[in-house]
């Protein structure tokens, strides 16, 4: 790696949103939240969830880590706020196989959500980087399950 | 040969740029800013031959054969021994147990000396500035024995505080377990001092040498400590080995850790009876080549010169301390009145894991993170820090390229 490709995975808009995350806060009207924690580097996020039926109302997350699993978590609320579980889903699928570099996971209908979401893609270069950014995914997922209180590690 | 003054008369300083061609992998890496030895360092030629030399030439299993390769195999392997002996100027070849590194090593006395000799109530006295391999397995056999864990605290500055730790040493404590070099800061302990205040209360001592015994002198005869451990693969050697010291007297009243081949006199269903020490504590086919590589590690190093390496350590860490401190929002992590061969950084606005990855854009390789001393980490308020650490490769350029790296990691996140 050169300092050249540093700056590929360090784009403009992860700086910002890593510096500046959007929707860190608790979120009292939650019905599901969840809490992430990476053992490696001690990373913690806590997501809130407030779901209406079918529908994610709103979402929120605290908890500070690296740049990449703070912007990642940051551009998470803003993609998912509004849509389906479905569609959450889908997304998580998406963003996923992107990030690990496996096989595409086409989210139809969701092409805009996944191009917000693409300059976190060169994360895939990075194996030892992919957990920060799934970090807060994880426990969105985790928190949808399960309801108030789970954990849930990424190792 | 211990301390600190005998460095500058002895051997000349050498050139770490000479030393550098001695390993492999920097040629094969051009532009590789290594600063990561506390974690594992790098093997020079010398090492990588003896290991592959061994296996061309000599190898079988040892200890066993009457066939004359085996008895080769084993001779080497007995030699191995006996320069860690010498190395460690150890009163004899028989206090050396060979295991797979420090962990093992550690584990080893908890489960033998511990288990057998710990009551409850009995503590175990250790600092705020332990690896984790020097907590947990006091933990895991504390429900077993009833020990208590007792830490002794850091000061302001980072370093062991001496004034806390005589307070907490009592006719209790029947074990003194720290570190020589604090892993995550490069604090060094006065291991000297502690073995004193532990002798007067009558407690045993064990150090864990991991780091320091790459970078200055150990005699543990001078030291008088009753355990000492370290791990091959930090001192230029091969991974998978490592070595535990310890005084005859304590070896011979230890029962077995692993039971199995090479460790028994005599074996039936009823009644089995052991070898002694070292034998009794290697069950198994140990990792033969790993000890004769070793051996060749810890010569490679005493041929540099063991006092011309701590002078070299120093110099490399002042000026890395010096060039560190310059640079705004840039904190070195404290490590007391003393530091060693490593510099822990904390770099106000950029999380370790960020910067790691930067820095390896600039080809500097750093360890982020907790390193393993979590409880540590807790008490500085960190959630890790980064660290460069040093090895007798090492130069200014490399101290300068990291300096560099830092910069423009704080560019990018400014």
């Amino acid at each position: 790696m050169t300092a050249m490709d540093a700056r590929e995975l360090y784009q403009d808009i992860i700086l910002d949103h890593g510096r500046h995350p959007r929707n860190l806060r608790a979120l009292p009207g939650a019905n599901h939240v969840a809490h992430g924690h990476n053992p490696l580097c001690g990373d913690r996020v806590t997501v809130y969830v407030a779901l209406d039926g079918d529908i994610i109302k709103d979402l929120s997350f605290e908890g500070r880590g690296c740049a990449i699993s703070t912007a990642s978590a940051s551009l998470m609320t803003e993609v998912l706020k509004g849509k389906t579980v479905a569609a959450a889903e889908e997304l998580f699928k998406g963003f996923h196989a992107e990030v690990t570099g496996h096989q595409p996971h086409p989210a139809r209908g969701l092409e805009d959500e996944m191009e917000r979401l693409a300059p976190l893609a060169g994360v895939k270069d990075y194996p030892t980087r992919v957990k920060c950014a799934t970090l807060a995914w994880h426990a969105f997922e985790a928190a949808l399950k399960t309801g108030a209180g789970a954990t849930v590690k990424t190792e | 040969m211990t301390r600190a003054a005998t460095h500058s008369a002895v051997k000349p300083e050498f050139d770490p740029r000479a030393v550098k061609r001695d390993f492999p992998i920097f040629a094969r890496n051009p532009g590789l800013v290594f600063l990561d030895s506390a974690a594992s360092a790098q093997k020079p030629n010398v090492v990588i031959d003896e290991v592959s030399e061994f296996y061309r030439n000599d190898y079988a299993n040892i200890h066993r054969g009457v066939y004359q390769l085996s008895a080769r195999a084993s001779e080497r392997h007995e030699r191995a021994r006996a320069t860690v002996a010498r190395f460690l100027n150890a009163a004899d070849e028989s206090e050396i147990v060979f295991v797979r590194g420090a962990t093992e090593a550690i584990n080893l006395v908890a489960y033998s000396w511990g288990l057998n000799f710990l009551k409850p109530g009995d503590e175990v006295l250790v600092t705020e500035l332990e690896h984790h391999a020097n907590i947990v397995p006091w933990q895991l056999i504390r429900e077993r024995t009833g020990l208590r864990l007792v830490a002794a605290p850091i000061d302001a500055s980072g370093g062991l505080d001496l004034a806390e730790f005589e307070k907490r040493i009592s006719k209790r404590t029947k074990l003194v377990a720290v570190t020589q070099l604090a892993n995550a800061t490069g604090a060094l302990v006065p291991v000297d001092s502690i073995v004193r205040l532990a002798r007067k209360a009558g407690a045993k001592v064990l150090i864990d040498g991991c780091q320091a015994a790459p970078r200055m002198p150990v005699n543990v005869r001078a030291m008088d400590c009753d355990f000492y451990v370290f791990s091959g693969h930090k001192i230029y050697g091969p991974t998978g080995i490592g070595v535990l010291y310890a005084k005859r007297d304590i070896l011979e009243a230890m029962p077995p850790f692993q039971g199995g081949g090479d460790m028994i006199e005599n074996v039936t269903f009823e009644k089995t009876t052991f070898r002694h020490p070292p034998a009794r504590f290697e069950a198994g086919t140990p990792d033969i080549s790993g000890a004769i590589g070793l051996a060749r590690a810890l010569d490679y190093v005493e041929t540099i010169g063991r006092d011309a390496i701590f002078a070299h350590e120093e110099r490399l860490t002042g000026y890395g301390v010096d060039q560190l401190s310059r640079l705004p929002g840039v904190k070195l992590v404290g490590a007391g009145q003393r530091r060693l061969g490593i510099l822990s950084v904390d770099v106000a606005g950029v999380h370790p894991h960020d910067l790691a990855t930067i820095l390896d854009g600039h080809h500097v390789a750093v360890r982020a993170g907790h390193h393993c001393a979590q409880p540590l980490m807790d008490k500085l308020g960190l959630a890790g820090t980064t660290r460069a650490s040093l090895g007798i490769y090492n130069d200014e350029s490399d101290i300068d390229a990291l300096t560099a790296a830092l910069k423009a990691a704080q560019k990018m996140f400014g």
